[in-house]
């Protein structure tokens, strides 16, 4: 059944990565994207790829999850490759095939932008594998507040990626029902080429918008019912708090930065 | 007892839209009073008003004439609808369209959080309310894996977190099985003993109807009949002439005193009449 589906991918665990408070894992992951586009050369890339080799260590995600997660972004990766392999241009001339070059830079730059991915991908991973939606939501939330200032109604935003989370599930379910009920009068989905298979969804996506419209209104109803005015005012269940511990995560992860930036510094720029 | 929910000449018509011509009243001269702590089921075929009256007690719609007033505050006082919506609290038809979270326990603090409760006092309520409607295991369930039942039940929980004094449930148990339609009611029944909660109970149900204290029959806008489930359920002719059903063992027995049979008329459910037959029998012997 569709309806068993967890949303997002969070992978249940009771690590230190998942108990870290999500503020400070949205925080760190940015941070670690920042540090592989610092990377210049191998070495600062390896203390990166370390760092993150440690942290899914701790995370007690297991290993195969994040090459599940890798998988959909291998065509984009060998695409960047390919590209870089006979675009960059200096170094060592090592084929000469026509108007086709390849150069040692080209080489290393391909290998040095795959990793880059790989590691891009990874990282982000661990935010989602280790922590529930609903933290994530509040901790967008929290972290976007400043932008008050600028009457940007950040609550909103948070309120409206709550109810799509919630809503997703149901919709699910409810085109699952309507494509049943269609496939019942003789719909065929299956068959036909891409633009006749296209047309036959057409009788699923309308009643599915105007059920969506429904709902919407009778939860807009309810809310109301509720008390609900808005993010003025609201208090939160759920008090998010900084641990000692948050913050020895995020230095760790600061050292690493530093460590990169040394890196670069002492031992030549390749990229 | 002191009046919670008065109702005073109440006429309520939907407005008018730019073709179709404003339609009847859906209300017609309303006056009713609903005691503290009483538990009201309200009877009635399809569009005969009963939604309309379950969206006046929380001030969703105000009377175009007359007045409603919960609590002694008159709904049409627009500064303080927030204080009768915390007083009266609402749980539709769809358990999926108001459950507002993807926890149980965020959605049962949806409520209390819009109020502004300390986050320590939200924590205690939420966690009563889950154990008050027997759903405490289930806390941190996503709401798409609940039944029906269960799902009307966090609602509900949601509803009572907000420390209300009345519920309006507005056919809760349309879209359930039996089984969640017993869990509901029962749920409903053991909040209005045990906290003295006023109850409206809208349902199309004859057998919820029963167990309320007092049942209000509504057709074309207007109280038909009023009064205890038993006096309303006698009048079995006028509640067959608006197209509603009759208890089943209230039907079984007006058909037996029809034969001539001895049977008192208020006959509700299935073990009265088992019972009074068992003595029927054992006299003749």
């Amino acid at each position: 059944m569709i309806s068993d589906i967890t949303i997002g991918q969070y992978y249940k665990g009771d690590s230190f990565v998942h108990k870290m408070d999500a503020r400070i894992k949205i925080i760190i992951t940015v941070l670690f994207i920042v540090m592989i586009f610092m990377c210049k050369n191998f070495l600062s890339l390896l203390l990166t790829a370390v760092i993150l080799v440690a942290a899914i260590a701790v995370s007690k995600v297991p290993f195969r999850m994040f090459f599940k997660s890798l998988k959909p972004i291998v065509p984009i990766v060998l695409f960047t490759a390919v590209i870089n392999i006979f675009y960059i241009g200096g170094g060592k001339e090592l084929l000469s095939l026509g108007f086709i070059t390849v150069t040692s830079k080209g080489v290393f730059t391909a290998v040095f932008m795959a990793i880059r991915i790989v590691l891009l991908i990874m990282s982000s991973s661990i935010l989602t594998y280790t922590t529930v939606p609903t933290m994530l939501t509040d901790a967008i939330e929290k972290l976007l507040s400043p932008l008050k200032v600028f009457h940007i109604q950040v609550h909103t935003l948070a309120m409206m990626m709550t109810l799509a989370l919630r809503f997703i599930p149901t919709l699910i379910d409810e085109t699952e029902r309507i494509m049943n009920a269609q496939k019942a009068r003789g719909a065929d989905f299956e068959n036909g080429s891409i633009a006749e298979r296209a047309k036959a969804l057409v009788p699923v996506l309308i009643p599915l918008f105007v059920s969506a419209f429904r709902r919407a209104y009778e939860l807009a109803f309810a809310m109301n019912c509720r008390c609900y005015t808005g993010g003025e005012d609201r208090t939160r269940m759920k008090q998010m708090k900084l641990k000692a511990s948050d913050f020895a995560a995020l230095s760790v992860f600061v050292a690493g930065t530093v460590g990169v930036v040394l890196i670069n510094k002492f031992f030549g720029v390749v990229i | 007892m002191k009046n919670y929910i008065e109702f005073d000449g109440v006429c309520f018509a939907y407005e008018e839209d730019n073709e179709i011509p404003a339609a009847e009243n859906v209300i017609e001269n309303m006056s009713l009073k609903i005691e503290k702590g009483d538990f009201v089921a309200v009877l009635g075929h399809n569009g005969c008003g009963k939604s309309t009256l379950a969206k006046l007690c929380n001030a969703i719609l105000v009377p175009q004439q007359g007045k409603v007033y919960i609590d002694g505050i008159d709904t049409a006082d627009e500064e303080r609808i927030y204080d009768i919506r915390q007083r009266v609290g609402m749980v539709f038809q769809n358990p999926d369209n108001q459950i507002v979270a993807t926890v149980v326990e965020d959605d049962v603090a949806f409520g209390p959080e819009n109020l502004g409760v300390e986050p320590a006092e939200i924590r205690k309520r939420v966690d009563e309310a889950l154990r008050d409607v027997g759903m405490y295991d289930f806390r941190f369930f996503e709401p798409h894996k609940l039944s029906g039942g269960q799902k009307q039940r966090v609602a509900i929980a949601g509803i009572i977190a907000m420390k209300p004094d009345c519920i309006v449930l507005d056919e809760p148990t349309a879209m359930l099985d039996p089984r969640g339609r017993r869990e509901v009611m029962d749920t409903v029944k053991r909040l209005n003993e045990e906290y003295g909660i006023t109850v409206i109970f809208i349902t199309h149900y004859m057998d919820e109807a029963v167990r309320a204290n007092r049942v209000i029959v509504m057709d074309k806008g207007k109280i038909l009949l009023d009064g205890a489930p038993k006096e309303v359920f006698v009048n079995t002719d006028t509640l067959k002439d608006i197209g509603l059903d009759i208890p089943e063992a209230t039907e079984l027995t007006h058909l037996l005193i029809g034969k001539g049979i001895d049977l008192p008329e208020d006959i509700l459910d299935i073990d009265e009449l088992y019972s009074h037959i068992i003595r029927l029998t054992e006299e003749k012997n």
